[in-house]
């Protein structure tokens, strides 16, 4: 099951015990990544950089100060934050061999409290996608695709043919950090979330993919996708775990003025026993067109563990959740539409060798360096908000986002706690098939259960639950009040302690010994 | 209704990104359908959203003290053209190809 306080009891625990030094874990990683190179989830790996940083957190322990929890762990980050002297890409053509001058904020931090940068994770391009598979450096493959659990459950062609061919997705767009995490090469990994980009692949990889409050860890750095919208996402592996990261990424940053200056006090989370006094909400309309039996099953399991329990457990009502992904589709391209416009060529970046004019340079730059999906977004965008279109689209659209947040408010006053939600409408897709449809098509599909709390700015988890039918990783939704990651999380690793989600079953991360991390669990949810 | 060739040169023009293909119109069709969505939702007497956090007004102006600078090095180092200071553009104020060029080759495709 999930390492259940895993980085402050255990890992923490063990390299201040001495049991394994911040050197031997970042080689570890390194050569698990190595050996897991067919799965694609990294585009660049810091080696030198990461195993200097490890040497220098090694002496810290010696010292006997190290900065805290996090001082030692490896951790990777998606490539669309800007990380100082390493290539930061966006998986796109039109930022290869672009090296950050500077640290995004969260990276900064991170490095502070001692965290080894280990790499950066593969994505659908700029962000744009639910299957990372939209990125210049390919599709990134989702680690369950090799493991026991699905092998056994697939109905085996060939053999050589079966593994190439059978592989699914891990869902987008970080999926990269997602499977790193998934496949232990590192502790934990920073996505970003816009319209689930973090949750969908958590789910997909059986792993907790927590979407913080808008407001409350910065964004600078983080290459903007809609900036209305967008936050950086934590992928752990349990749920105390996100607490930790979360407790050294939030707060007020002076370098965004999009983040609120309350203080914010790291917690830790309590054991909860007692779930009586807790109401949690089941929204009917996310029993969404194209659910599949088997998470609608587990959604309701999960809702009668709680009601079992004792908490109060009601039905409620988000009106306006159908709207959600058209009003994304809108806000969203809008936003894009001004935020590539930045992508010329002058200052960073591709630059196409047409020379004729300023325009012929910038439009040929663009062509080149942008691929269809970011192309069609900035075109359909540029159309909302055109003279004649502004009113009727983006204008329009806000006004429903207002409808949406304004759902979230009265059912949070009619004094529900937490929803429960499915995060994705089924389990992981195999590749040939989600490749089938255009990424539009499947983003509007994907996003439909993640999307309205990016469009209402609150925090949202999600916890994987169960193995599927087919054996890979199904995850539910949790999402909460405002600013209320505590009560949130609280309930979410109380959920997480109920279901028990088994450890994946990976040949190589057998034979690279991680057994003082990891314990079988005998009952699981499913 | 379909989108004018006026207006896809028009986007063209001021996204400075081309549709390249049929196909690339079509997904514009496809997405405006889309969109059109929206209207179903009665939005009378609803005011626009421009942030989640309008309640919690944190967009201040803060001293106008210069805490950061002087990096110009770091921001040259990723142009490609440049010379001393100065970041090299090609020739500007001349325009794109006409619209007649451009509706020859939608047409075509």
């Amino acid at each position: 099951a999930a390492l259940k306080d895993g980085l402050r009891s255990q890992v923490s625990a063990a390299l201040k015990e001495g049991r394994v030094t911040p050197t031997e874990l970042c080689q570890r990683c390194l050569a698990l990544i190595k050996s897991t190179k067919f799965l694609n989830a990294y585009i660049t790996v810091a080696e030198e950089t990461a195993l200097k940083q490890a040497e220098e957190s090694e002496e810290r322990y010696k010292r006997g100060q190290p900065l805290g929890i996090l001082d030692g762990i490896p951790v990777a980050v998606k490539d669309n934050f800007n990380t100082a002297g390493i290539e930061t890409t966006c998986a796109s053509n039109m930022l290869k061999g672009y090296i950050s001058p500077y640290n995004a904020t969260v990276v900064q931090k991170l490095l502070d409290h001692g965290a080894v940068l280990l790499g950066k994770t593969n994505l659908d391009e700029f962000a744009m996608g639910s299957g990372s598979t939209d990125g210049v450096f390919g599709p990134v493959r989702n680690p369950w695709s090799y493991s026991k659990q699905y092998k056994e459950k697939s109905v085996p062609k060939s053999h050589s043919e079966d593994e190439e061919s059978n592989w699914v997705i891990t869902g987008g767009s970080s999926g990269g950090s997602a499977a790193a995490v998934s496949s232990f090469t590192c502790f934990a990994a920073l996505g970003s979330d816009t319209g689930g980009s973090t949750r969908n692949p958590a789910a997909h990889c059986g792993v907790v993919g927590l979407k913080p409050t808008y407001g409350l860890i910065s964004r600078h750095g983080l290459i903007p996708l809609v900036n209305s919208m967008d936050v950086p996402g934590i992928l752990t592996r349990c749920v105390d775990d996100a607490a930790v990261l979360l407790g050294s990424l939030a707060g007020h940053d002076p370098k965004d003025s999009t983040t609120i200056q309350d203080d914010f006090k790291p917690f830790e989370l309590p054991n909860l026993t007692d779930v009586s006094k807790l109401s949690i909400g089941i929204p009917k309309e996310y029993h969404a067109p194209g659910l599949s039996s088997e998470i609608l099953a587990l959604w309701s399991k999960a809702a009668d563990l709680f009601k079992n329990a004792g908490a109060k457990v009601v039905e409620v009502s988000l009106p306006h959740t159908r709207y959600s992904i058209v009003c994304y589709h809108v806000l969203c391209t809008a936003e894009v539409a001004s935020n590539m416009a930045r992508f010329d060529g002058l200052e960073y970046g591709h630059r196409s060798d047409v020379k004729d004019s300023t325009e012929s340079m910038y439009a040929a730059t663009r062509r080149e360096g942008f691929n269809d999906v970011v192309r069609g977004r900035i075109l359909s965008g540029n159309y909302f908000l055109l003279k004649q279109n502004y009113e009727k689209y983006f204008v329009k659209a806000q006004k429903v986002r207002r409808l949406i947040a304004n759902d979230f408010e009265k059912v949070f006053r009619s004094g529900v706690d937490v929803l429960l939600t499915p995060t994705t409408l089924s389990d992981a897709a195999p590749y040939t098939e989600f490749i089938q449809e255009d990424n539009r098509t499947r983003s509007a599909q994907d996003d439909i259960l993640t999307q309205a709390a990016n469009m209402a700015g609150l925090p949202a988890i999600n916890v994987p639950t169960a193995l599927s039918e087919r054996g890979l990783p199904v995850g539910l939704q949790f999402i909460g009040r405002s600013f209320q990651e505590k009560q949130l999380l609280t309930v979410a690793k109380w959920f997480e302690k109920q279901v028990q989600f088994p450890v994946i079953q990976l040949e190589e991360v057998k034979r690279h010994d991680y057994g003082v991390f990891q314990h079988q669990k005998s009952a699981s949810f499913s | 209704q379909k989108v004018s060739v006026e207006v896809l040169a028009h986007l063209e023009h001021l996204a400075l990104v081309d549709f390249r293909d049929a196909e690339g119109v079509e997904r514009l069709q496809k997405a405006i359908q889309f969109a059109d969505q929206l209207h179903e939702v009665n939005t009378v007497g609803v005011e626009p959203m421009d942030s989640v956090l309008e309640d919690r007004w944190c967009l201040y102006l803060r001293e106008d003290d210069v805490t950061e600078g002087n990096c110009t090095k770091e921001l040259l180092e990723n142009a490609r053209e440049k010379v001393e200071e100065y970041f090299v553009a090609p020739p500007g104020n001349i325009p794109l190809p006409k619209l007649e060029e451009q509706e020859a080759f939608l047409q075509g495709s």
